[in-house]
């Protein structure tokens, strides 16, 4: 194809978008959009993958049977978020094998929030309640993004992620109006959670490298602040229902704008933790890795499993 | 390390009797039987369906989008095979 060819493809490709069209797997596409994608669907993939460990870690020191089946229905909830958004991406040509290499070598990324550790019971309150809450407004513009099998993916995952934040929310009232000791676990989750949540809507419009051509393909509907100060503004309110405080002394309600005015976020550390060196970077990727490569003989079984019966089945129509 | 890979299968799901199977997805598995329990539990966790189906990828043959005109278009000028095409008389109502 000639360069002219090409550009015109581009602009064509680009007015479908602006129509609201979908683009569907074998529909033709800039490399760009495909490279695009791919990253940003499997890091969204792999998010949902590594997000099992901390939680997973509670399972079985759920402190009821009601709070161990929500907890355990979660996490495979994540599982499924994980398997969609794989096999989304695979349809633009990547293999589950490739997707899981470039996971385990550091390659790709997945969210930083999950290289914190959960140390206590009211983490899992204040992972559902902020963590998820967080995830949901980055993910419901996506419902309507521009590739069709992402977006197909998404509306699944948003449809099943609201009961991710309320068993979250849940547990912090329940802590929130136990004993003091209860009360003081619930406060300090909150405290060790906000600001790790606050820097998962991404770095600040000013640093952020991909916000422009994301709005354009609609991978992207609002800017990092516009949906940190959404998340801030919908947060507050609920953490002052049930008597936590959020840990920022310059927090307060501007009236003027009818927003809450939040502290400088500590974007050092949030770089910190991307580059690898948050407290549990190296064990949740130690934990992936060898969940994977223990699992390999698994796989083998089941493969050998499989053609060993497709013979047989063979033998027998003879 | 593995030695071979699970090949790949698409998901079609009943939501319930009268409804036709539609496509929820792709997952990964050794063997059509695996491939069905799978798909219950990554596709129908909340009683999405009550019948689903699997084929492995491989056997899909797909229309290509690049041909979409010699495809499809031929449909587009036979505005006789709509009912909007036939003149009636005011008088008729219902037709």
């Amino acid at each position: 194809m000639s360069e002219e060819q090409i550009r015109n493809l581009e602009a064509q490709f680009e007015e479908r978008i602006a129509r609201d069209e979908k683009i569907e797997p074998k529909d033709w596409m800039p490399e760009k959009y495909r490279q695009t994608h791919i990253r940003q669907m499997s890091q969204h993939a792999h998010s949902e993958i590594v997000g099992m460990l901390p939680e997973g870690n509670w399972i079985t020191r759920a402190p009821s049977l009601r709070r161990k089946v929500a907890l355990l229905a979660k996490v495979q909830d994540e599982a499924g978020h994980g398997l969609y958004l794989y096999s989304a991406c695979e349809t633009l040509g990547i293999s589950r094998d490739e997707l899981y290499e470039q996971l385990h070598s550091g390659k790709a990324k997945y969210s930083s929030i999950f290289n914190y550790p959960t140390v206590t019971w009211a983490d899992m309150g204040a992972i559902g309640w902020l963590v998820d809450g967080a995830a949901i407004i980055n993910q419901v513009p996506l419902c309507n993004t521009s590739f069709g099998p992402y977006a197909r993916a998404m509306v699944r995952v948003c449809k099943e992620e609201s009961f991710h934040q309320r068993q979250g929310y849940e547990i912090m009232i329940k802590l929130a109006n136990g004993t003091p000791e209860q009360k003081e676990m619930a406060q300090d989750a909150l405290n060790r959670w906000w600001w790790p949540s606050l820097m998962m809507l991404g770095p600040t419009d000013a640093e952020s490298v991909h916000t422009e051509q994301s709005m354009k393909w609609k991978l992207k509907r609002k800017s990092n602040d516009e949906l940190r100060q959404q998340f801030v503004d919908q947060t507050v309110p609920q953490a002052d229902l049930i008597g936590l405080t959020i840990p920022d002394p310059d927090l307060k309600w501007n009236e003027e704008r009818g927003s809450y005015d939040f502290g400088e976020i500590d974007w050092d550390e949030f770089w910190q933790v991307v580059k690898g060196h948050g407290p549990m970077n190296k064990e949740r990727m130690k934990a992936r890795v060898g969940a994977w490569e223990g699992g390999a003989w698994v796989r083998d079984a089941a493969m050998a499993y499989a053609s060993k019966n497709a013979e047989r089945k063979e033998k027998e129509a003879v | 390390m593995s030695t071979k890979n699970w090949p790949l299968w698409e998901v079609f799901v009943r939501s319930k009797n009268g409804l036709e199977h539609r496509h929820f997805g792709s997952l990964h598995a050794a063997d059509a039987e695996m491939a069905l329990e799978n798909a219950r539990d990554v596709y129908t966790r909340r009683n999405e369906g009550i019948s689903i189906w699997v084929v492995e990828s491989k056997n899909i043959t797909a229309s290509n989008p690049e041909h979409n005109g010699e495809m499809f278009e031929p449909a587009q000028d036979k505005v006789y095979r709509h009912p909007t095409f036939y003149e009636l008389p005011d008088e008729v109502k219902y037709m």
